[in-house]
């Protein structure tokens, strides 16, 4: 891997114990220490202190906006969770994944609405919908006994669209037997009204009851997955995704196994389709579309396919984070934060981006008295930003007075400004640094700052493109070999 | 020696191309039988057809009694019919003994729901399935031991890939091994290591043994038995010396018998 081989290792011998002894020695120095600590730390004891946090906000006095942000991280981690178990141990790509959340939050909304006057009791229905979507997993898994791959995944992308036209259609459905059309999902308006779990004489009414509910079904199957992963079963998982044919003669019936993946996969996205609707109180097609898919693939992906903890840290960035930047300041703090870690972690040695980060102060200054000094009236005085940092950066960078004509001409050259960077001779490009840096924080002041919502979406595709960058294989998850 | 795996006129045809016709074939239990023949002959094909992989066309093929024709190839395995593959193919992105670990499926019972609740028999399987794999990567030896056990496959020398597909195989516990070019690409030293572990697999194994090889030291070195295949058809059979020099097999290798019209 062009890196030496460390002492006592046999070039050649042994790759793998060459790589480890390399992992063992960047384990050395402050942050190594903190890495292999960390390492060290059980699965068990990061899931507790997972729901100590999520349990601890209603008492920690968090508003209701943040508890709904909360109980849609812990629906989206249970449906990344059901994903995970398809795409990443069986390898299977599953595109109408979706289909199974909208049947279990469908079939929990007919169950317990006005639309069919059922009021079922919500521990029946809640398995019921389960078991039933788990059944509907086999049925759409058959494909797979023969598809693989591409060919797998057009053919569920097709059962998903299905799904969303039934759900916006079946509201005139003219069955043989009665005379006048019978309205089952409500069409395009969906249905609402559903009623809140009440289990026993408990009922579920609060934004908190369900954070806790979720919290609690989440925590069942992370330990319920992570055993079956562990299990004979998972290893049949993970050896017909490796290689099917090899996996079938080594006494795996891969067929079967296949189903079984599809079955708990779709239990799981049922089961959070029942949450789901009692949480909304309602259910609509549009609540299934293809967005959400790509979402949860995003979360699966990032947190790294085939690891517990990292798709539970990938659905919570892949959910948290644009809620997160719907305060243009925190959108501030994170895009400088990024900045100056990426400028710290990747330019070396020490001296170098600190001296890169006073050059780019003292450049911001001088363009401030150079702009101000020939035209004094195109510099307003203080920034957009409403707090402290965001009213001192204002002021370094010289916001202009017309911001959005100068501000997007600056995108376009700190785009192309980029591009060159990467060009560049490394010796050079420290230099280069300099300007580039000022520009990016001219963009972010003169126009970014002053669009949160467009900035939101720029920022989230921009933190997930480096983290993909900086760990290909996703978050937590291992690098995977194809063929060597 | 009670015969346990029994061909009768076991045919395959691909479209036009017979690729096996009316074959006859036995193994004893306990020998070691090895496969020759040029390349096209129909040897893997053979392997296919034994282990469910292919249906037959006609013919039987039969298990110590017991019909596998028409069984998918996970319930041939299942009745004791191990093989390794030509080309490698291991769960490269499992860890050694998680490969060999994996190929106990099939006789392990545990339900996903025991598991799931690690019931005492769910763990008390799954402490045996351990064992059992410890002990089938231990036949081979330190090759595969110690910090080996948790590395993952693709990490792994050629000729160690080769070694732990067949410890896979062993664990499926098997009683009949078919190898399928055991010592393809290796070096003399790994090939004689080869020969030599075929002879061990027999003799403290006690697996018999269906090997195609193209290595004539390692099929003088471990066959009790040969059979030459050509186009389909066998056209010698019996101790290594009689195949190794019977005409029809130089000529099905080297085509040298003179045209004479």
């Amino acid at each position: 891997m062009g890196a030496e081989p460390g002492p006592g290792v046999r070039i050649g011998v042994d790759d793998w114990a060459a790589e480890a002894a390399q992992r063992t020695r960047a384990r050395e120095g402050p942050f190594g220490q903190l890495r292999a600590t960390l390492d060290r730390v059980g699965p068990g004891w990061w899931l507790a202190l997972m729901v100590v946090v999520v349990a601890a906000l209603p008492v920690l006095g968090a508003s209701q906006f943040l508890i709904r942000v909360a109980i849609n991280a812990l629906l989206f981690a249970l449906l990344a969770l059901g994903l995970n178990v398809i795409v990443g141990e069986a390898g299977l790509l599953d595109l109408g994944y979706i289909a199974f959340y909208g049947f279990g939050a469908y079939c929990y909304a007919l169950l317990s609405s006005n639309q069919f006057h059922l009021h079922w009791p919500s521990e029946l229905t809640i398995l019921l919908v389960t078991v039933a979507t788990g059944c509907l997993g086999l049925l759409l898994g058959l494909p797979s006994r023969r598809l693989l791959g591409d060919y797998l995944a057009i053919v569920t992308l097709f059962f998903g669209q299905i799904f969303v036209q039934l759900a916006t259609n079946l509201d005139r459905f003219q069955p043989p037997w009665a005379s006048k059309p019978l309205n089952v999902t409500g069409g395009p308006n969906g249905i609402f009204g559903v009623d809140p779990i009440r289990i026993g004489p408990v009922h579920l009414i609060s934004q908190e009851d369900y954070l806790y509910l979720l919290l609690g079904l989440l925590t069942v199957a992370v330990v319920a997955l992570h055993r079956l992963v562990g299990s004979r079963t998972g290893r049949a998982w993970r050896a017909l995704r490796e290689d099917a044919t090899a996996a079938e003669l080594a006494g795996i019936p891969v067929r079967r196994l296949k189903l079984f993946a599809f079955a708990v996969g779709g239990a799981i996205a049922g089961l959070s389709g029942t949450a789901f609707a009692a949480v909304q109180l309602g259910v609509f097609p549009s609540n299934f579309d293809l967005t959400l898919l790509i979402m949860i693939y995003a979360a699966v992906v990032l947190g790294g396919a085939g690891s517990l903890p990292g798709v539970l840290l990938g659905a919570a960035v892949i959910s948290v984070l644009p809620e997160v930047l719907r305060d243009p300041d925190h959108g501030r703090l994170l895009f400088y934060g990024v900045l100056l870690v990426l400028l710290l972690a990747r330019v070396r040695p020490w001296w170098r981006p600190i001296a890169l980060l006073a050059g780019t102060v003292a450049l911001g200054f001088l363009i401030r008295l150079v702009a101000e000094a020939l035209w004094p009236t195109a510099v307003t005085a203080a920034g957009a930003g409403s707090d402290a940092l965001g009213r001192a950066l204002g002021a370094w960078v010289a916001v202009p007075t017309k911001p959005v004509a100068i501000g997007n001409a600056a995108f376009v050259l700190l785009v192309a400004a980029l591009l060159l960077l990467t060009r560049l001779r490394p010796a050079v490009r420290t230099f280069a640094l300099v300007p580039v840096v000022w520009l990016a924080a001219f963009v972010w002041e003169s126009r970014l700052a002053g669009e949160p919502s467009v900035t939101r979406q720029l920022l989230v595709g921009a933190i997930l493109v480096v983290m993909m960058n900086a760990r290909p294989h996703g978050l937590l998850g291992r690098p995977r070999v194809e063929v060597l | 020696m009670p015969v346990l795996l029994e061909l009768e006129g076991v045919a395959k045809r691909f479209g036009g191309l017979s690729v096996i016709s009316d074959l006859d074939l036995h193994v004893d239990e306990g020998e070691v039988l090895s496969v020759i023949g040029p390349n096209g002959a129909g040897k893997t094909t053979l392997f296919n057809l034994i282990t469910g992989v292919y249906r037959p066309d006609a013919g039987a093929i039969r298990l110590d009694g017991r019909s596998l024709v028409g069984l998918e190839p996970h319930a041939v395995t299942r009745l004791g019919v191990a093989r390794t593959f030509q080309t490698v193919r291991l769960f490269l992105n499992m860890t050694v003994k998680e490969n060999v670990m994996a190929a106990a499926y099939g006789h392990t019972r545990a339900r996903p729901w025991q598991s799931v609740l690690r019931t005492p028999a769910a763990r008390r399987e799954e402490r045996e399935v351990v064992e059992l794999a410890e002990r089938q990567l231990a036949f081979f030896g330190s090759r595969l031991t110690g910090y080996r056990h948790h590395q993952p496959a693709y990490s792994l020398s050629y000729a160690n890939r080769r070694r732990l597909e067949i410890a896979r195989a062993m664990a499926t516990r098997p009683r009949i091994l078919l190898l399928d070019e055991p010592a393809a690409g290796m070096n003399p030293a790994e090939t004689h290591e080869m020969t030599e572990l075929i002879g061990r697999l027999r003799d403290q194994g006690g697996y018999t043994i269906l090997v195609i090889e193209h290595d004539m030291n390692v099929v003088a070195g471990v066959s009790d038995r040969v059979i030459a295949l050509d186009h389909g058809t066998k056209i010698s059979e019996g101790p290594f010396q009689r195949v190794a020099s019977d005409p029809r097999v130089i000529e099905a290798y080297l085509g040298l018998r003179a045209e004479r019209t």
